[in-house]
């Protein structure tokens, strides 16, 4: 398809990802895909795409892009001061460049992670059924590889609207100042003794520098396991996994895809938005929660995005 | 008409509001393998998974919540957990050649009062199973290795590993499919290539294939 944003500066870590790529998770790679789930769908609907279209990802710092064509926009997840030609404007809103109108961002305000979606959707190659970027296999979304100066991307498709004109409601959005993780137990609680049990759901955690997108150390008080090694299996992002060293880590969208450690938690998919717009030095603390409420919340984010979603 | 088997030891837990994990022992064991990725095989054909990983005794399994609940998965589980596994064909044998000259070669027979040429000798001899295609694209843990080759995993593991190396570490063996850390015991090097980003399945070791190793010095 057509040219529509070029690179003037990518930024920290901007890379192309989307839903991710669940069907190769059993020869190993990892699933990936857009941290923040609900930020990376609500910018896609907010443009007229499909929700499981490619956006980018920008960490810590956002690029600076210049529109090659008029095109539809949306910024959402964290708050770093979206600017067009060096005005304000509102994130979690439609909002359409004109051709050679720059994209810029003032600074990281709150969060860690924005997403761009542009009508059409980003595109990128498709690798295992998938547009993400897998730095670790250099596959995926622009080359493989994180965007640099001078890259120009292109839409995936023809735009499904050029008339939209949305915005997410404030109260809609996920609350990411309030940053309590809701955990179901995980299979391998009873391995903490009563100690360790109570201090999983009322400690304070901080996320080491060592954080990343396959996971986040947390550091704060040692979680003691007992048992003999378990034997390798499954993971799944959120999950909540102790090593020997007592320190636990919680998987995130890059997570390698099994492991021997025990998992005390899984961090519920409502809750993984929060998770993602985390940064090192950010305390967070788990909270316990049953499968019927972790349910619930996850089908009233499904409402949010509905709300997006207009009737033609 | 043969008993149903029991699955004494059949545990499905949560992981998170969509996925569970079924494990099924929690020994080191082909016939519990075989019986988990048979059993991951089956739920795959499911309309509400959404993916399976069979594990070394275990299945792990993503699903749908708008389409099933942990009870309703739980409870096909049990079934298929109780059912005969088929009669699997014997996995596909691959034989890798292997130059013996690893880093840590010369460190591991020491520790195991073993000769280099002993180590190729033990090392080549079995025939592995691949219990689990995991961790990183590509990278298959195979086992068992024999005991006299066990040994615990480096105390401080490196920070990279260069790909191809043919690992052990206690009763079991690898190959590093890609430049990567790691802990286990390099002994020897192999030019196969495992992880294939370009096919699809992207791995050369599925779940239930046979390795044989030959030394290429032989």
């Amino acid at each position: 398809m057509t040219a529509v944003l070029r690179v003037i500066e990518p930024g920290l870590l901007t890379t192309v990802q989307d839903l991710g790529r669940p069907n190769a998770i059993s020869s190993g790679v990892q699933a990936g895909g857009a941290m923040d789930r609900f930020a990376h769908r609500a910018a896609n609907l907010l443009v007229g795409n499909d929700p499981g279209e490619a956006t980018l990802e920008c960490t810590l710092r956002g690029p600076q892009l210049v529109a090659e064509r008029s095109c539809l926009v949306a910024i959402t997840g964290a708050d770093f001061d979206p600017r067009v030609s060096g005005a304000a404007v509102p994130a979690w809103s439609t909002i359409r460049l004109g051709a050679g109108e720059r994209l810029t961002f003032a600074g990281r305000r709150a969060g860690a992670r924005v997403y761009i979606a542009v009508a059409g959707g980003v595109e990128g190659q498709r690798w295992l059924g998938s547009r993400s970027t897998n730095l670790m296999a250099g596959r995926g979304g622009h080359q493989g590889r994180a965007l640099r100066p001078g890259d120009v991307l292109a839409t995936a498709g023809e735009p499904k609207t050029q008339n939209v004109d949305r915005q997410l409601a404030e109260t809609l959005r996920p609350a990411y100042t309030d940053r309590t993780l809701y955990a179901i137990a995980g299979p391998h609680i009873k391995r903490l003794n009563a100690e360790g049990r109570g201090l999983l759901f009322e400690a304070v955690y901080t996320l080491s520098p060592n954080s990343d997108r396959m996971g986040y150390r947390l550091d704060g008080p040692q979680l003691v396991t007992a048992g003999d090694e378990l034997l390798s299996f499954g993971l799944v992002a959120g999950a909540v996994q102790v090593p020997h060293g007592g320190q636990p880590i919680l998987l995130m969208a890059d997570h390698q895809t099994a492991g021997g450690y025990p998992v005390v938690a899984t961090v519920v998919s409502a809750s993984m938005p929060i998770a993602a717009q985390l940064l090192p030095g950010d305390e967070v603390r788990f909270a316990e929660l049953t499968i019927e409420r972790a349910l619930q919340m996850r089908t009233r984010q499904a409402q949010a995005l509905a709300t997006l979603i207009t009737p033609a | 008409m043969p008993a149903p088997r029991s699955t004494p030891r059949l545990r499905i837990q949560p992981l998170g509001d969509a996925a569970l994990l079924a494990e099924l022992g929690t020994r080191l064991d082909t016939a519990l393998n075989t019986r988990a990725i048979a059993l991951a095989t089956a739920l795959k054909k499911r309309r509400d998974v959404r993916q399976t990983v069979a594990g070394y005794a275990s299945v792990t399994v993503h699903f749908d919540p708008d389409q099933a609940t942990h009870d309703s998965l739980a409870a096909a589980i049990k079934r298929l957990a109780a059912k005969r596994p088929p009669m699997g064909e014997p996995g596909r044998l691959h034989r890798i050649p292997v130059t013996y000259d690893g880093p840590d070669i010369d460190e591991v027979a020491a520790r195991l009062q073993l000769s280099r040429e002993r180590i190729v000798e033990i090392h080549t001899r079995p025939i592995y199973r691949v219990f689990l295609v995991g961790f990183v694209p590509g990278w298959a843990y195979l086992g068992p290795l024999a005991e006299e080759l066990e040994l615990p995993r480096r105390e401080v593991p490196r920070t990279q590993v260069p790909a191809g190396s043919v690992a052990i570490a206690g009763r079991q063996s690898g190959i590093y499919p890609l430049s990567t850390p790691g802990g286990w015991h390099l002994i020897g090097r192999t030019s196969v290539r495992l992880f294939l980003p370009d096919s699809d399945p992207p791995c050369l070791f599925r779940a239930g294939d046979r390795v044989k190793f030959f030394s290429t010095q032989a």
